[in-house]
């Protein structure tokens, strides 16, 4: 079974922001890009199913500039066997656009599952993945926390509020991963030589015209000052005064 | 032309966000134009007339024995159709666990623009900008619509439910809509209630989120007392959740939730940049901490400098004299 894996290069979470001139974009002057800290677990994903089958083959796409391809070195390093970049000048800010430009690309491959993380932790739209599912016309189940191949099929539970969802899912199918699915694999120093060596195919990504526009990006409005109530079991008749008549919270 | 707003049920009743999001709806229709209709995907019309209590004057119900559960690839081509038969220029719908998974698939049948989890929507000069946190919180961003209808879905607990009109009712449509039902798809086969009955840290009003600070798992029976005291929920830091002393659902920050209770107490929690990304638009924050540099001090407005073991026992005793 062909498996791919959609990933794509964030900023690390420790980065400060700070907003560049044009008063849009994150400056990115001294900032860390890694792979985003759920697509990770989608990539453990993908490998442990080609483990147990003993058979076939993890493909790695991402929409993304010139740098996505030191992420896309390191996926190959963890396991994956080729990837696909489609290339872009800018960063996209258009879920649709990513998910069409990705389906187009994914198509032709008929895999038996696409993995994706549930969200990019730099715009945290979680949108992608089940785009991905409806352009492909494929079953899709998000924010998946558990997960078991049988056969021609998967088993899988999805967090929700206060529970999780239990779901029988045909293959082929789009799942997207939570934090807690896996624990994901560092690259060996052997995955790192071997990832030298595989392929990564270059193609222009197809985004067409935008769907939503950005029009700013913005600090959060600064939190007013606040203050110490005290040291200790002593400070508590005063913590909860100010929590009752000053915050009006109890 | 209308706004269009998904009503999100489970186990038969209308969840908050529903209400929420058509009292955004009733707003809006102010300058953007009305009538608010509401579109239902279920088994029944039980409780759905309701719905005009809280601002829709119509509800269209897409009726199907499949939707006794959350379908996501069903539902979505009902409510695709249902904004094609309204002509809505704006679809809302709660950012919830359904609405994150519905949304984006509407948005891929329409071919439109969504904006996820928005804190807040303006429509002056009848032109609609979404604003949204991005990076958890860390920024936020202004996104405008080029397609018609615009979709966005709204972070629980932000805009505020309007009080029920007492006796309003809306009037109840069937939708048509086209879904082949036997073609392959995701089947809910059932659910599990872990957290027995409590809200989920993204819809609590309060929450206490303990840190590295409690030493073990086996210490956060303090915190869970706290949150019981004061109707809470319990939260906790990356550094625990990665330790394993708590499940990943209770992880605050970036690579876990982003909260934005009335309430936000952090109990031994530092406060990594990537915490206070998740929870700084809380409306205020307590810190019970030993140590008085710490960073979580800078975004409380409350700040408590002292040994947990010792204070956090003494506060759950406290609140619940009061309480």
């Amino acid at each position: 079974m062909l498996q791919v894996v959609c990933v794509k290069q964030v900023p690390d979470t420790e980065t400060r922001v700070k907003i560049a001139a044009d008063g849009r974009s994150l400056d990115p002057a001294g900032v860390t890009l890694i792979l985003n800290p759920y697509d990770e677990f989608a990539v453990e994903q993908a490998l442990r199913v080609k483990e147990k089958l003993g058979a076939g083959e993890v493909v790695a796409v991402t929409v993304g500039g010139a740098g996505a391809q030191t992420m896309l070195r390191n996926v190959l390093a963890m396991g994956a066997d080729r990837a696909i970049h489609l290339k872009t000048d800018t960063a996209p800010s258009d879920p649709l656009a990513v998910a069409r430009a990705l389906a187009q690309a994914i198509r032709p491959l008929e895999p038996g599952i696409v993995w994706l993380g549930k969200q990019a932790v730099d715009d945290d739209a979680s949108q992608v993945g089940p785009m991905l599912a409806t352009l492909l016309g494929r079953p899709c189940v998000s924010v998946v926390a558990k997960f078991e191949l049988s056969g021609e099929a998967a088993k899988v539970e999805r967090e929700i509020e206060g529970g999780r969802e239990l779901l029988d899912v045909p293959l082929p199918a789009v799942f997207t991963t939570d934090k807690g699915l896996n624990e994901p694999r560092y690259a060996s120093l052997k995955g790192i030589m071997a990832a030298k060596k595989k392929t990564i195919e270059e193609k222009p990504a197809e985004l067409g015209e935008p769907n939503l526009e950005r029009m700013a990006l913005e600090l959060p409005p600064p939190r007013k000052p606040g203050r110490i109530v005290g040291e200790g079991t002593a400070a508590i008749p005063e913590l909860l005064r100010a929590l009752r008549e000053e915050a009006k919270v109890l | 032309m209308s706004i269009l707003v998904y009503v999100e049920q489970r186990d038969g009743h209308v969840r908050s966000v529903t209400r929420e999001a058509l009292g955004e709806a009733k707003r809006l229709a102010g300058a953007l134009g009305g009538p608010v209709t509401a579109v239902a995907c279920g088994a029944s019309d039980v409780g759905l007339a309701a719905l005009g209590e809280s601002g829709a004057e119509k509800v269209l119900l897409a009726k199907h024995d499949a939707f006794a559960h959350y379908d996501g690839a069903g539902q979505a081509i009902a409510v695709a159709a249902a904004a094609k038969a309204t002509g809505a220029k704006l679809v809302l719908m709660g950012a919830s666990s359904t609405g994150k998974d519905l949304a984006p698939r509407v948005a891929a049948l329409l071919g439109v623009g969504l904006a996820s989890d928005c804190t807040a929507l303006d429509a002056g000069g009848g032109k609609l900008v979404a604003r949204r946190p991005v990076m958890a919180g860390k920024a936020f961003e202004k996104l405008a619509f080029t397609r018609s209808p615009a979709m966005a879905t709204l972070r629980p607990k932000v805009f505020p439910a309007p009080a029920p009109e007492a006796g309003k009712s809306a009037t109840v449509e069937p939708l048509a809509f086209e879904w082949d039902a036997s073609a392959p798809r995701a089947l809910v086969t059932g659910t599990t209630g872990e957290t027995g009955g409590k809200p989920d840290l993204t819809e609590s009003e309060i929450i206490v989120s303990g840190g590295r600070g409690m030493k073990g798992p086996e210490n956060f029976v303090l915190i869970e007392k706290l949150a019981d005291a004061l109707g809470a929920t319990v939260g906790a830091s990356r550094a625990v959740v990665d330790a394993g002393w708590r499940p990943h659902g209770d992880q605050v920050g970036q690579t876990g939730k982003t909260v934005s209770p009335k309430l936000y107490v952090a109990v031994g929690i530092s406060g990594a940049i990537q915490h206070l990304a998740g929870m700084s638009s809380s409306r205020c924050i307590v810190a019970i901490n030993k140590d008085a540099d710490a960073p979580i001090f800078k975004v409380a407005d409350y700040g408590l400098v002292g040994d947990l073991f010792e204070v956090v026992p003494a506060l759950t005793e406290a609140v619940r004299k009061f309480r």
